[in-house]
């Protein structure tokens, strides 16, 4: 039978390299994967093109990971919030890159990848700064913008319920970005609160199905950054 | 002295233009407070970006579920009915024009429906444009609720934006603390003074031309 568990989060992260691209899912808190992002600043790889709504918040998850030196370029949609101070701070400094994509753009992108769609036209961004040297054309009379698929090496994500063979399901809007990045990365990484036996997710309610997740971990209480960041919390 | 409307009397204006039955997905701001204001015997379905057709109020904050936020990260709840979904969905149902009405909050609007409300375009400004450009291109209809004009008297209807645009020509109508203003293929018209205000008080806060309510 086939099982995708790993042991714990450490090691289902270890492979992660120098200059991968990685994908975490959540939007702004909900849905961020604290325990793989935490065991990936643990395990130290650098240079990393991190894909992500956000660029984290106060100085756990995302934030640290980015604070901690291992990320040189971000790709994202919304990169400032009232909590987000390590990534203004290494923008201004310089120190990091940015590729500001819409959030639609950001997640279709993200899609397209994961089904194999190397490109497609969406007019987000037609008559706009965001849309400078970018292939335009017309359809119907309307003005589209071309935009490439976006792929991964690794995807964090956090879902709900797990079964040994990856099928996932979520929890509200915690969803968000994880199912698409489990398509579009190589390897699709998942920390899950309740991992269950075959089965035992209706296949009528399974959201991710286990043929886009490679590695499952279980995190039975997970850390939620809001709670991280009210504690006052810092890592490591 | 004029009087005008405020926040709250600008947002129920709003609300009335909105059909029964519509999807809704509602700006930061002003234009949130829409949701107090939905008219005797109408039903709007409120969307957020970040996965959510069903919004509904703020939870207590003992009630409070870390999983269930808006697009602005503030702390909701979903109604009977409501559904959860990808941000691949939920963005097919603002880009594939699956949304009616987007209440958007602006810093410039102009007289030919150009908005700007994602930027300054300062050189130390972080940019930052999340589902913004999304919205004013796939949503049926968009409509500004904005003070009409900044804290510092700038007018906020504008001949021409001067601030990076989110999207060119999209806006069909404003709303301002002042009045009720249309885009029109002849510029701005106003359809509605707000009670004590005259049509030469607006003019003088606008920075273009604007014709006078038919």
């Amino acid at each position: 039978m086939i099982n995708k568990t790993c042991p714990s989060a450490a090691e289902a992260i270890a492979d992660v390299f120098d200059g991968a691209v990685v994908m975490v899912g959540g939007f702004g808190a909900s849905g961020s994967p604290i325990e793989l992002i935490h065991a990936l600043i643990d395990q130290g790889a650098k240079d990393l093109t991190l894909i992500n709504n956000n660029t984290g918040n106060g100085e756990v998850g995302l934030a640290a990971l980015i604070a901690n030196g291992q990320v040189s370029k971000m790709i994202c949609s919304f990169p400032r919030s009232s909590q987000s101070r390590v990534f203004p701070k290494l923008y201004r400094e310089g120190k990091i890159e940015l590729e500001l994509v819409p959030q639609g753009t950001l997640a279709e992108r993200i899609r397209a990848a994961g089904a194999g769609i190397p490109a497609f036209y969406t007019p987000t961004t037609v008559g706009t700064v965001l849309a400078e040297g970018k292939e335009l054309r017309d359809f119907n009379g309307r003005s589209y913008v071309m935009e490439p698929w976006l792929k991964a090496d690794f995807a964090l994500v956090k879902c709900e319920v797990a079964d040994p063979l990856g099928n996932l399901t979520f929890n509200k809007t915690a969803r968000n970005f994880s199912p698409l990045m489990c398509m579009a990365a190589t390897t699709g990484i998942v920390q899950a609160k309740y991992l269950v036996a075959a089965g035992d997710i209706d296949p009528e309610h399974v959201i991710t199905p286990g043929i886009f997740v490679n590695r499952i971990v279980e995190v039975a209480d997970p850390v939620h950054e809001d709670t991280l960041i009210a504690a006052g919390a810092s890592y490591p | 002295m004029s009087t005008g409307w405020t926040r709250e009397q600008m947002a129920a204006r709003a609300a009335l233009d909105i059909p029964d039955g519509s999807y809704v997905n509602l700006g930061i701001g002003i234009p949130e407070l829409v949701t107090q204001f939905v008219p005797e015997g109408r039903e709007f379905i409120y969307h957020t970006e970040n996965g959510l057709l069903g919004m509904g109020p703020p939870p207590a904050e003992d009630e409070r579920d870390l999983d269930l936020m808006n697009a602005g990260k503030k702390y909701v709840t979903a109604v009977p009915g409501a559904a959860y979904f990808h941000h691949a969905d939920s963005f097919s149902m603002i880009r594939g024009g699956h949304i009616d009405v987007c209440v958007l909050g602006t810093m410039q609007v102009a007289a030919n429906g150009d908005i700007a409300n994602w930027s300054t375009g300062a050189p130390d400004a972080i940019p930052a444009v999340g589902g913004a450009m999304d919205l004013v291109q796939g949503v049926k209809k968009i409509y500004v609720i904005t003070q009409h004009t900044t804290k510092t008297g700038e007018p906020k209807l504008v001949e021409k934006c001067s601030y990076p645009l989110t999207g060119p020509g999209v806006v069909s109508r404003i709303y301002t603390n002042l009045a009720v203003v249309d885009v029109t293929p002849d510029g701005f018209q106003v359809v509605e003074l707000a009670p004590g205000v005259t049509f030469e008080e607006v003019e003088k806060s606008t920075g273009a031309s604007i014709l006078p309510a038919e």
